[in-house]
């Protein structure tokens, strides 16, 4: 089922690899990460990062690899986090990819299919971070890695409302936030909150300080529960902001927001549903958010109604 | 009630990180359950320095706005 997907051009070429010819087929190259080059017979090699993240140890093992067969030694940190090594010929992919496995590192890929997941730092140190972004990314690459789909897709996991990994652009993007609840009697109204929130979501009252929230316009950011002095604002519950259908290129859209408050632990669900919707109304070619302008985003989220139990549909999903 | 202060560091013009910096640097240099009193700007400081305080584990006792700038007590942690 899947192959309809992957075919296209297949170039074959004759390789000369120990005395024995050998064809390589660029098309399957590139599903796996070996990029054409400008440069006769030369290729980039990307590997998979998701996240961007990597230990010291496998950092220094993939320098020394890339130094070996990258013929100009260099290489390039891609803009999706990944490293890609530069000036690699192909007569020595096997070679290369024996090495990536001695050091238990794999390729990326290309085409039409589910990408590396990129991510922020997440809140396992960022100050602001609220969802653990790079064990999603983790969780997301290991589970939905190379899923053959009709155009690329990408995932991208921002930890807060600041949005570094810009899901807004993403085929399918998760953005943390917390929902804010508050209690009067610790409440000193020593008005910090209402300086903190930067949405206006908060004004303190006039004579006792205590604040008056504006759910319609707080972002769910939690600038108020780290700034409170008296921990008056605690967070109700953590979750993923949902997006759909967002891409850059040539010609960006800005993704649909389609569900909020989302539990990690039900973001595989998101991404299983909405890969299945994608399959099942996109065309070959097409980016879902273009898939989402032809069918219309309610077919969507009727598909996704079930998905998004956990949470909640934002109103009027746009 | 005024909580007393067992020191004290006017921090009114000084910019964002620099106020938290030399908030910070005064609490180590103090004893757990001391008070620390702190007064920073409106706008950028009050956003930034609370929450950051707060996540050195330190605990904010008293706030007061006086104007355009506000009078934090901190107890060391």
């Amino acid at each position: 089922m899947a192959d309809h997907f992957i075919e296209d051009k297949i170039t074959r070429v004759p390789v000369k690899k120990e005395g024995q010819e050998v064809k390589v087929d660029f098309n399957e190259l590139k599903s796996g990460g070996f990029i054409k080059q400008r440069q006769k017979d030369l290729f980039t090699v990307r590997l998979r990062c998701p996240g961007g993240r990597l230990t010291t140890k496998k950092l220094i093992e993939l320098a020394k690899i890339a130094d070996k067969y990258s013929k100009k030694g260099v290489v390039h940190l891609s803009f999706r986090q990944s490293l890609e090594i530069l000036y690699v010929d192909y007569k020595d992919f096997d070679n290369l990819t024996s090495d990536l496995a001695k050091v238990d590192h794999k390729v990326a890929s290309c085409g039409p299919r589910v990408r590396v997941p990129t991510a922020c730092g997440g809140c396992e140190y960022n100050p602001n971070g609220l969802t653990d972004t790079q064990k999603m990314a983790e969780m997301v690459d290991e589970k939905f890695f190379g899923t053959p789909t009709h155009h690329k897709f990408k995932m991208s996991f921002s930890g807060c409302p600041i949005d570094c990994a810009r899901t807004r652009e993403a085929d399918l993007g998760f953005q943390g936030v917390v929902e804010p609840i508050w209690d009067e009697d610790t409440c000193t109204g020593c008005t910090i909150c209402s300086r903190a929130c930067k949405e206006g979501a908060i004004v303190s009252h006039q004579e006792t300080g205590k604040p008056i929230y504006d759910a319609e316009k707080c972002i769910y950011c939690g600038d108020c529960i780290r700034a409170c002095p008296t921990e008056s604002w605690k967070a109700k519950r953590y979750g993923h902001f949902v997006r759909v259908g967002g891409k850059h290129g040539r010609h960006p859209r800005e993704a649909n927001e389609a569900a909020v408050f989302i539990p990690d632990d039900k973001v595989s669900d998101v991404i299983q549903k909405t890969i299945e919707w994608y399959k099942e109304n996109g065309k070959r070619g097409e980016r879902i958010g273009s898939t989402i302008d032809r069918v219309g985003v309610e077919s969507y989220m009727k598909f996704m109604t079930g998905a998004f139990k956990s949470g909640e549909i934002v109103a009027g999903a746009k | 009630m005024d909580i007393k202060a067992d020191k004290s560091l006017d921090l009114r013009n000084v910019l964002c990180p620099i106020n938290f910096v030399k908030t910070k640097l005064q609490l180590e240099m103090m004893e757990k359950g001391q008070v620390l009193e702190i007064v920073i700007d409106d706008g950028e400081p009050i956003q930034n320095v609370p929450k950051s305080i707060k996540e050195e584990g330190h605990k904010i006792v008293e706030v007061k706005k006086e104007g355009d700038h506000f009078r934090l007590k901190i107890e060391k942690r």
